[in-house]
C-alpha cells in the first residue's frame, strides 16, 4: 500500500506542482492518476520513488516512510515504466530486461533465465532477445520496458504514460496484455495518464487531479462516470460518459436472433435480404456482404468490415456498439471462442439498459465518504 | 626514392618515436578529460569556465609551450617528457568539450530510467552514460589524434627527434626527397591513428551499427 499524506511539492520559483495531496493506492490494485497537463500527476508519481523529493508531507510504502529509506534500494524494489520506454540503446533487449537483477547482484544464469521468461510473458518472440532497442517497433520497445520493470519481481510498479506514444491499435493490445499480467501478478500499481479512456479501462481506482496539483475526485471508474463531483471532473470525464458507463454493466442475457450466414468462398445464391453475414469454417464472423453486389463466390474483397463484434459475456456497451456499427443494424454477438451465437438490435439493447438496475446508490455513497 | 631506400631504418625509428610522442598524450589526455568533462556536465557553472580555459590553452603556440615546459616541470631541456606533457595539455584542451558534449548527448529519458532503476554514481557513469557518449568522444578523439601527429613534428626545433626531423633536416640540406618522405610519413601515421580509433569505436558500439542497419 502506498500512502500520500498531505504531500506538497513547491519549486523554488514558487510553482506549486502538487498541493496537499492525500490518497492511498491499495496493495494489488491499479490506481490511475489522470488529469490535464500541469496537474502534477507525473510529479506525484516520481515522488513515490524519490526521483523528486516532496516539499512537505509524507509518503509511505507499506507503512514505512520512503523519505527515510535508502534511495537506490527503494528504487530497485519499484518497477518503473516511462513513455518512450527509456530503454538503454547500447544494450540488447535481453540485457535491458536483466538490468535490475544485475544491479541487485543476481547470478548471471538466473538473470538470463528470468529475462527470457519475461520476454515471453509480454509476448515477444525469443529471436528478438539479441536485438538492440532501435531495431524494435514502438510497441515492442514498450513491451520490453514492461518486462524490464517486472524483472526483479518488485511488489510496486510506477507507470508514467507508458502506452501514450504508440498508435491506438497497439495501445489497445498493450493495455490488454498489461491487464492480463496484472490479473496474474497482482502488483500495487500507480499509473499516470492524460487519457481518461485509458484511466477508466485500466484503473481499479481513478484519481482525477486538477491543474495546480489538487485532487478533484478519487473513486472506482464506474462511480466516477456516474457521479462526477463538480464541473471540472464532469468535463474531464467527457460528454459521452453516459454511453461509456455502459462498459461497466455486464450484458444480461441478450435476446439473440439467429442469423443466416454464408461461408467465405461460397456463392450467395438463394440468399435474400440486404445484408448477409459471412463466416469462416469455424463459424467465426468475418464481415457483412450485400448479396446483390456479389456474383459468384464471396471473397474477402466483398466484405464490409465496419461492424464491431460483441461478446455475449461482455458489457452492454459492447452489445450496443455492435448494433450501431453494423451496416445491417444487426449487432454480431460471439461466444468466448469467437464463434457466432446470433445478432442483436439496438432497440433491444436499449430496453435492456432501461430495465437494468441503476448502480447501487448505497455503495456509491460509501465510496464518496471514503474519497472525502 | 633513392634517399628513401637508403634511409628506411631512420624513417622507421623516427616514426616509432612519433607514435609515442603523439599517441601517449592522446591516452593521457583522454583520461584527464573524462573527469573534467564529467564535472562540466555535472555543474553548469563549471562548463563555461572549463570550455574557455581549454580553448585558451589550445591557442598557445606549440613551440612556446615546448620551451616553457622545462621551466615549469624542472625537466632537462632535451627530455621527451616535455613534449609528452605539452601534447597532453593540447589533447585535454580539445577533449574536455568533446567529453562534456558526449555525456550531454545521452537522451534524458535514458538517464531518468537509469536513475529510476536504482543506478548511482560510478556505476551509472560507466554502465550507462560513458558507453552512450562513445560515438561523440571518438569523433573528438580522431580530431585530437590528427592534430597531435601534426603538432609533434614541431618538437624537432627543441631537439626531440621524430618525423619532424625529416622536414627540418631536409630543409637545411635541400633534400626534397627527405621533406616529401616526412610529409608522407606524417599523413600515413595520421591515417593509422584514425583507423585504430575507428576500429575501437566500432568494437565498443555495436548498437550504433544496428541502428544504421534498420534505416
Amino acid at each position: 500500500m502506498i500512502r500520500f499524506e498531505g504531500v506538497t511539492k513547491q519549486y523554488p520559483d514558487g510553482t506549486v506542482a502538487v498541493d496537499d495531496l492525500s490518497l492511498t493506492a491499495p496493495t494489488g490494485k491499479i490506481t490511475v492518476l489522470v488529469g490535464p497537463s500541469g496537474c502534477g500527476k507525473t510529479t506525484s508519481l516520481r515522488m513515490i520513488n524519490r526521483m523528486i523529493e516532496p516539499t512537505s508531507g509524507l509518503i509511505s510504502l507499506d507503512g514505512q516512510n520512503t523519505g527515510r529509506m535508502n534511495e537506490a534500494q527503494l528504487r530497485r524494489g519499484i518497477g518503473y515504466v516511462i513513455q518512450h520506454a527509456g530503454l538503454f540503446p547500447h544494450r540488447t533487449v535481453l540485457d535491458n530486461v536483466g538490468t535490475v537483477p544485475r544491479l541487485l547482484g543476481w547470478d548471471k544464469k538466473e538473470t538470463l533465465e528470468r529475462s527470457r521468461e519475461l520476454l515471453s510473458r509480454v509476448g515477444l518472440a525469443p529471436e528478438l532477445a539479441d536485438r538492440y532497442p532501435s531495431q524494435l517497433s514502438g510497441g515492442q520497445q514498450q513491451r520490453v520496458g514492461v518486462a524490464r520493470a517486472l524483472a526483479a519481481d518488485p511488489p510496486v510498479m510506477l507507470m508514467d504514460e507508458p502506452f501514450s506514444a504508440v498508435d491506438p491499435v497497439v495501445r489497445d493490445q498493450l493495455q490488454d496484455i498489461f491487464l492480463d499480467l496484472q490479473s496474474e501478478l497482482g502488483k500495487t500499481i500507480v499509473f499516470v495518464t492524460h487519457d481518461i479512456d485509458e484511466a477508466i479501462k485500466l484503473g481499479d481506482q481513478v484519481a482525477v487531479l486538477r491543474v495546480g496539483g489538487k485532487l478533484a475526485q478519487i473513486s472506482d471508474p464506474a462511480y466516477l462516470l456516474a457521479h462526477p463531483v463538480d464541473d471540472f471532473v464532469a468535463d474531464f470525464v467527457g460528454r459521452d460518459r453516459g454511453y461509456r458507463s455502459l462498459q461497466f454493466q455486464p450484458a444480461p442475457r441478450l435476446p439473440l436472433a439467429s442469423e443466416r450466414t454464408v461461408l467465405l468462398g461460397e456463392p450467395t445464391t438463394g440468399v435474400s435480404g440486404d445484408w448477409v453475414l459471412v463466416v469462416d469454417d469455424s463459424q467465426r464472423p468475418l464481415g457483412w456482404v450485400e448479396p446483390s453486389r456479389v456474383s459468384g463466390a464471396v471473397t474477402t474483397d466483398h466484405l464490409h468490415r465496419g461492424g464491431t463484434v460483441a461478446r455475449a459475456s461482455g458489457s452492454l456497451r459492447g452489445a450496443l456498439d455492435a448494433a450501431l456499427s453494423s451496416p445491417s443494424r444487426r449487432g454480431v454477438v460471439v461466444d468466448d471462442d469467437g464463434e457466432l451465437v446470433g445478432t442483436v438490435r439496438a432497440h433491444e439493447v436499449l430496453s435492456l439498459i432501461e430495465a437494468a438496475d441503476r448502480p447501487d446508490e448505497d455503495k456509491a455513497d460509501a465510496f464518496a465518504e471514503e474519497g472525502a | 626514392m633513392e634517399w628513401v631506400n637508403d634511409h628506411w631504418g631512420d624513417i622507421f625509428a623516427l616514426a616509432r618515436s612519433h607514435v609515442w610522442l603523439a599517441g601517449l598524450p592522446l591516452l593521457l589526455g583522454l583520461l584527464i578529460a573524462l573527469p573534467l568533462g564529467w564535472a562540466a556536465r555535472r555543474w553548469s557553472r563549471v562548463y563555461p569556465v572549463l570550455i574557455s580555459a581549454s580553448g585558451l590553452l589550445y591557442t598557445i603556440p606549440s613551440l612556446a609551450l615546448f620551451v616553457l615546459m622545462p621551466l615549469i616541470l624542472g625537466t632537462r631541456v632535451l627530455d621527451r617528457v616535455n613534449v609528452v606533457v605539452a601534447m597532453t595539455v593540447y589533447t585535454v584542451a580539445l577533449l574536455v568539450r568533446t567529453v562534456a558534449d558526449g555525456l550531454g548527448s545521452v537522451p534524458d529519458h535514458v538517464l531518468q530510467a537509469a536513475r529510476a532503476m536504482g543506478y548511482r554514481g560510478f556505476r551509472r557513469f560507466f554502465g550507462v552514460e560513458l558507453p552512450l557518449a562513445v560515438p561523440v568522444i571518438a569523433a573528438g578523439l580522431r580530431v585530437a589524434a590528427v592534430s597531435n601527429v601534426s603538432i609533434v613534428s614541431v618538437a624537432s626545433l627543441i631537439g626531440v627527434s621524430q618525423l619532424g626531423n625529416l622536414l627540418t633536416d631536409g630543409y637545411d640540406r635541400f633534400i626534397t626527397a627527405e621533406i616529401v618522405a616526412g610529409i608522407v610519413a606524417c599523413v600515413v601515421l595520421a591515417l593509422l591513428f584514425d583507423g585504430v580509433i575507428l576500429l575501437v569505436q566500432r568494437l565498443l558500439t555495436p548498437w550504433v551499427r544496428a541502428q544504421g542497419g534498420r534505416a
